[in-house]
């Protein structure tokens, strides 16, 4: 189910924001700016105790900048009471805290509670977002956190963060505490919600492989929240900046660019290549898939179908081979494990 | 005195913590039992002696009896609620209270009236304030302070940090966090606390009598002093019963106020 009404996006922009949290120590973030478009997905990806919390925090003023300006559409943060402030901003923890003495319901109702919605709209809301994050149905709403498990808790957090409709959201590992499938999964739901609400998110990783898959732009960070590259996620995969931004990369950059390029941006061969093999891949798939489907053909090309199942062409491995070379000139074979 | 009251305390925290307890449970029957059966048993053990000498009939009567009960409840009861009223806030405050002199001076002080003597107490705040029942349930409060004070503390200390940052982190203030969320998720332990306040107060109220505010220890004296056994079990037995009934309906309250979900 698609939201039809939703507030996107507002910029944000950080300026030379730093915070030590002890006059001793180097500061956890030391100078921080960067300028967030509205509706723009950004990463935060770096080391642990690099300052990734701590930056994020900073914009709904969990942790007090000890200095530098704060500008969210226009206004400077710093100006304003922090509880109205938060209000307006999805906040999305990986310790999830969702009150345990509330029912779910009750739980997605507290921002519109705080903000004086009536009875009714609040409920409609509350069944609009469970209808979203895919629990409708069953007792969800009328249940209790700890009758649901991790990812459906995990699905209520997101939820109960987007209840009032907030521009902004900021999620700190918000799917780290789940298995390996059910975060490829509520990744997965979260990105096709992004969509259509075109909210300005501010979500912080460890795991670059999921900067990868969600961001717009992925900002890498070293110690004391340092921005050693921020760019889209192909351009990071084909250009990293230097040795520490490889290292984040890691092995199979050629494989992780071409989970990011769909089948349909591929120059196709004609429908007749495709052998007779039962395997077949949609325009709407990326490459990485693509190459899958190749491999299980026994490196023949496969049939590429469109959204209404007809066959409009099919691929094999130079196919992919090319399109990645278009994407990524640069990356060099060492690399390209 | 101090140990024991750290670990009763303890183990009622532990005993609250997160239970899904149906609500009749043979548990629930077996106090209002118990109270049935030694209150039965002292009257067929009394009437089986037959006639009470003078001085066992001064006592061993019901008006008599009735009224030492009354006085004796309405000082345990009167005590703990002073006690609530005092420590809830207090413990809420220190909860909050990141200084650690501020903690340790407040529960230093909780802990020594907890581990003075009642009677030293009692007798102390006689001097100090006169004889009468406000010094009872003066002494009382000081002596009970200390397990509403602490599981005040721990209810609210207890509770995941997550779940307050995620309070704030969605617009509430800090009254809002303590009404709608510290609050109902440390009521269990808080409870706890309380309960065990109300059954030390019904055994200390006894020595209320050395200061001539009445109760249940006036009858222990009198058996006591003019060596009349009878009367003496009768007054003790009567107080265990009190202080089980209080427990017990504490508990029916603890079971009513948990949150549900936790
Ligand atoms: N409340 C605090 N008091 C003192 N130091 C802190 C506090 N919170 C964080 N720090 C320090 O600030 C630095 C940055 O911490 P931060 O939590 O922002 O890191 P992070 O990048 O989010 O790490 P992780 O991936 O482990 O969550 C660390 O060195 C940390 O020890
Ligand atoms: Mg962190």
């Amino acid at each position: 189910m698609i939201k039809t009404t939703s507030t996107s996006g507002v910029g944000i922009t950080l300026e030379n924001v730093s915070k030590s949290y002890n006059s001793s120590a180097p500061a956890a973030v030391d100078n921080f700016s960067m300028n967030i478009n509205p509706g723009e997905f950004i990463m935060l990806v770096g080391p642990s105790g690099c300052g990734k919390t701590t930056t994020m925090k900073m914009i709904n003023r969990i942790i007090e900048p000890t200095s530098g300006k704060i500008i969210i559409d226009g206004q400077d943060v710093l100006s304003l009471n922090p509880s109205f402030l938060r209000r307006n901003i999805g906040y999305v923890i990986q310790q999830i805290g969702l009150f345990p003495h509330m029912t779910i319901a009750e739980n997605i109702s507290v921002v519109p509670n705080l903000l004086g919605w009536s009875k009714d709209k609040t409920a409609d809301r509350v069944e609009e977002l469970l209808a979203l994050v895919e629990l409708d149905g069953g007792s969800f709403a009328r249940r209790y956190p700890k009758e649901l498990s991790g990812g459906q808790q995990q699905r209520v957090g997101v939820a109960r963060a987007l209840a009032a409709d907030p521009p902004v959201m900021l999620m700190d590992e918000p799917f780290g505490a789940t298995d390996p499938i059910t975060r490829e999964k509520l990744q997965l739901e979260f990105l096709r919600l992004q969509e259509s609400m075109h909210k300005t998110i501010v979500f912080v990783t460890h795991d670059f492989d999921e900067a990868l898959k969600l961001g717009d732009r992925i900002a890498v960070l070293s110690a004391g929240s340092q921005i050693v590259q921020f760019d889209t996620p192909a351009n990071i995969l084909s250009n990293p900046a230097n040795e520490y931004v490889s290292s984040f990369i890691g092995q199979g950059a050629a494989l992780k660019s071409l989970a990011l390029i769909d089948v349909a941006q591929a120059k196709l061969l004609p429908a007749s290549a495709a052998t007779s093999s039962p395997h077949s891949v949609a325009t709407f798939d990326n490459l990485r898939t693509a190459l899958d489907r190749v491999v299980l053909a026994g490196g023949h090309p496969v049939a590429v179908l469109d959204e209404a199942e007809r066959v409009v062409g099919a691929i094999g491995i130079e196919e992919i081979s090319d399109a990645l070379g278009a994407d990524v000139r640069n990356l060099s074979p060492e690399k390209a494990v | 005195m101090t140990n024991l009251a750290q670990t009763q305390t303890q183990l009622l925290s532990v005993q609250t913590a997160p239970s899904q307890k149906r609500f009749f449970t043979a548990k629930r029957f077996l106090t209002p039992l118990l109270i049935v059966v030694a209150l039965g048993g002292l009257l067929i053990f009394l009437a089986a002696r037959g006639e009470p000498d003078k001085i066992e009939a001064f006592a061993l009567n019901w008006p008599y009896m009735l009224a030492r009960v009354w006085e004796h409840t309405v000082l345990a009861v009167s005590a703990t609620l002073l006690v609530a009223i005092i420590a809830i806030p207090a413990g809420i405050i220190l909860s909050h209270t990141h200084n650690r002199w501020v903690r340790g001076f407040v529960l230093g002080i909780a802990n020594m009236g907890q581990a003075t003597p009642a009677v030293g107490v009692i007798i102390l705040f006689a001097l100090i304030f006169g004889i009468g029942i406000p010094t009872a349930i003066a002494a009382l409060v000081i002596y009970a302070l200390l397990p509403v004070l602490r599981n005040t503390m721990v209810g609210i200390s207890q509770i995941d940090a997550s779940v307050i940052e995620s309070a704030r982190g969605m617009g509430m203030t800090t009254m809002q966090i303590l009404r709608r969320v510290e609050l109902p998720l440390a009521v269990p332990v808080i409870l706890a606390g309380f309960r065990t306040a109300l059954v030390f107060s019904v055994g200390v109220a006894t020595i209320a009598t050395f200061i001539n505010a009445g109760g249940l220890g006036e009858v222990i004296i009198v058996g006591l002093k003019l060596s009349r056994p009878a009367v003496l079990v009768t007054g003790a037995i009567v107080v265990s019963c009190i202080a089980l009934l209080m427990d017990w309906l504490a508990g029916l309250a603890e079971d009513h106020l948990r949150p549900k979900g936790v």
